[in-house]
């Protein structure tokens, strides 16, 4: 593949932009030291409102999101675009519990949920399985990261695993040294670049493909003519579509990397005002779905739907403005992949480490062994990248988000009442991850279960109706007499 | 969660999910808007209406610390 210049120069001023940014971050609002968890895993939990609009924004709007989002509506249309009410319902969720979440970390030096989890019930069964989960949904969302960048370096006529391999270098490294701070200082600048882009494409593509009607049509009519998919949702894919969206927004801030950006934050009513604020990046999310049609009006010819985003670009826009997308959707990849690595670093260090391991592990003790794991979860997602299949990497990122939705009645309901007690609730849990994998896994790693009502049947997503087995086994052991359990 | 007089507002939170969650409400084309079909333009409408129920639900309960 030819490799366009411009492009490719302003895709490394960028690179570099960040990379000399991620170092300083280590000074940026100077604390006494980094030599602590709370300061290299939480950022001293001193971010305020803005702070935490850009994190939390750059950290849960994913670059991933930016190739895969247009990619599925490219593909199949409107069933593609339930980011959208899930990314909308997400933030009264956020609204109603995370401030409590907030408080009781605050108040006992808690750095992950896991912590919130084993202080609330005392079982260090509960915690665990709490933080395993964490981890294991967390690791592979690390890896989809790494196919956003290379999916950009595809574009950018870069082939070969090297420039993927110094790209992840660079992040290891200045999340190590500066922990939590480097991702919150990028994120101003990935998500001004990605705002531009995407304002940009929004204004400028559909004046050069007549128009959204025009586009719109194009799609429709490509989707006729393939005999799937459509621009308007089939009977059968409305339930599925609701349940994506309300199993998707209660998961989202169950899992480390969304989480630590709330415990980061300063206040109750930092993450309440950023709870109104964030919506903004929805919008955006919106706007971004649309460029998969706008891959259909522009008739591009491509192998895989994620390159739709990427190949639209190149297609309608200047060398120098496809570099500039492309470092934006590069660059947005290092923010989230740094908080997730640091997310799972935490749990492991406090939850494991400290739990079984070393006990008297000290606060510098322990920000050490995050630092560490940090750079080993990120060398394991590379290495699941360049020799396993890409498709081992979505399945498991698929499988995740059931997995991870499994913790929401361990962390949540012990914020709000207490009838529920630590064996009730592992039970619900172990229920709901082992059944909610059979389901994906009977239902060929698909997230959707047909249920028979009626003479109909609907089709639901199995992350949440593995949460309500989950919550049905917990209610029935909890209402076991407490004799035959309290050993358990 | 207080009972008090601005409590009520918390119940705002709710509305989103009712005009989101019911597919049937929105899952067609016309009226489209600019070219965009409702479905679409829908969905993208009740971005700043959640957001601003949000922030009522947030004035009534800042004072709370």
């Amino acid at each position: 593949m030819k490799v366009d210049m411009a492009a490719l120069a302003v895709f490394v001023f960028f690179f570099l932009l960040i990379t000399v940014m991620g170092f300083a971050a280590a000074r940026w609002q100077r604390p006494k030291t980094l030599a602590q968890i709370d300061e290299w895993g939480l950022g001293g939990r001193r971010f305020g409102t803005w702070i935490t609009w850009f994190l939390v924004g750059g950290d849960f709007y994913t670059a991933y999101t930016v190739i895969a989002v247009p990619a599925l509506v490219y593909a199949v249309g409107a069933y593609g675009f339930f980011a959208l009410p899930y990314t909308i319902i997400v933030y009264p969720f956020v609204f109603a519990v995370m401030p409590k979440l907030w408080q009781v970390a605050k108040d006992n030096g808690y750095v992950t949920a896991a912590d919130v989890v084993h202080g609330r019930y005392g079982s260090r069964a509960l915690e665990l399985a709490v933080a395993a989960t964490g981890v294991i949904a967390t690791m592979p969302y690390i890896a989809l990261q790494l196919i956003g960048i290379a999916t950009v370096l595809k574009a950018l006529g870069l082939s070969g695993e090297v420039p993927l391999i110094a790209a992840f270098a660079v992040l290891a490294v200045f999340t190590y040294s500066s922990g939590l701070r480097a991702p919150a200082l990028i994120a101003f600048v990935k998500d001004t670049m990605i705002y531009i882009v995407v304002i940009a494409a929004v204004l400028l593509v559909p004046s050069k493909l007549g128009g959204y009607g025009a586009i719109f049509a194009a799609a429709d009519q490509a989707f006729q003519a393939k005999g799937a998919g459509g621009i308007l949702l089939s009977a059968s894919q409305e339930t599925a579509y609701a349940t994506l969206a309300l199993g998707s927004a209660l998961a989202a801030f169950m899992y480390p990397h969304t989480l630590t950006g709330i415990l980061a934050s300063q206040s109750k009513n930092t993450i309440r005002k950023n709870a109104a604020l964030l919506p903004a990046y929805t919008l955006l999310l919106g706007l971004i779905a649309l460029l998969g049609y706008m891959g259909h009006a522009a008739h591009l010819q491509i192998t895989s739907p994620n390159d739709v985003v990427p190949a639209l670009f190149k297609t309608l826009f200047p060398g120098w403005f496809a570099g500039f997308a492309f470092a934006a959707i590069g660059i947005g990849a290092l923010v989230p992949a740094a908080v997730m690595s640091i997310g799972a670093a935490n749990l492991f260090t406090r939850n494991v480490w400290k739990a079984y391991i070393d006990p008297g592990a000290d606060p510098a003790r322990e920000a050490q062994v995050a630092k560490i794991t940090s750079l080993v979860v990120k060398l394991g997602a590379l290495l699941a990248i360049v020799f396993l299949p890409t498709q081992f990497a979505l399945d498991l990122q698929l499988l995740g988000g059931v997995w991870i939705l499994q913790t929401l009645p361990a962390v949540v309901f012990g914020l709000f009442f207490g009838w529920f007690r630590a064996p009730a609730l592992l039970a619900g849990w172990l229920a709901g991850f082992a059944g909610g994998t059979a389901l994906a896994w009977v239902n060929g790693l698909k997230p959707l279960q047909a249920l028979p009502l009626g003479h109909a049947s609907v089709t639901v997503y199995i992350g949440l109706l593995a949460l309500a087995v989950n919550i049905l086994v917990a209610a029935i052991v909890n209402l076991v007499p407490l004799k035959r359990v309290s050993h358990a | 969660m207080k009972a008090s007089a601005p409590g009520w507002k918390l119940w705002l939170l709710l509305i989103p999910y009712a005009g989101l969650l019911c597919v049937p409400l929105y899952n067609f084309r016309e009226p489209a808007l600019f070219g965009i079909p409702f479905f679409y333009w829908y969905q993208l409408a009740w971005v700043p209406i959640a957001a601003g129920l949000t922030w009522l639900a947030y004035r009534s309960v800042r004072d709370e610390g």
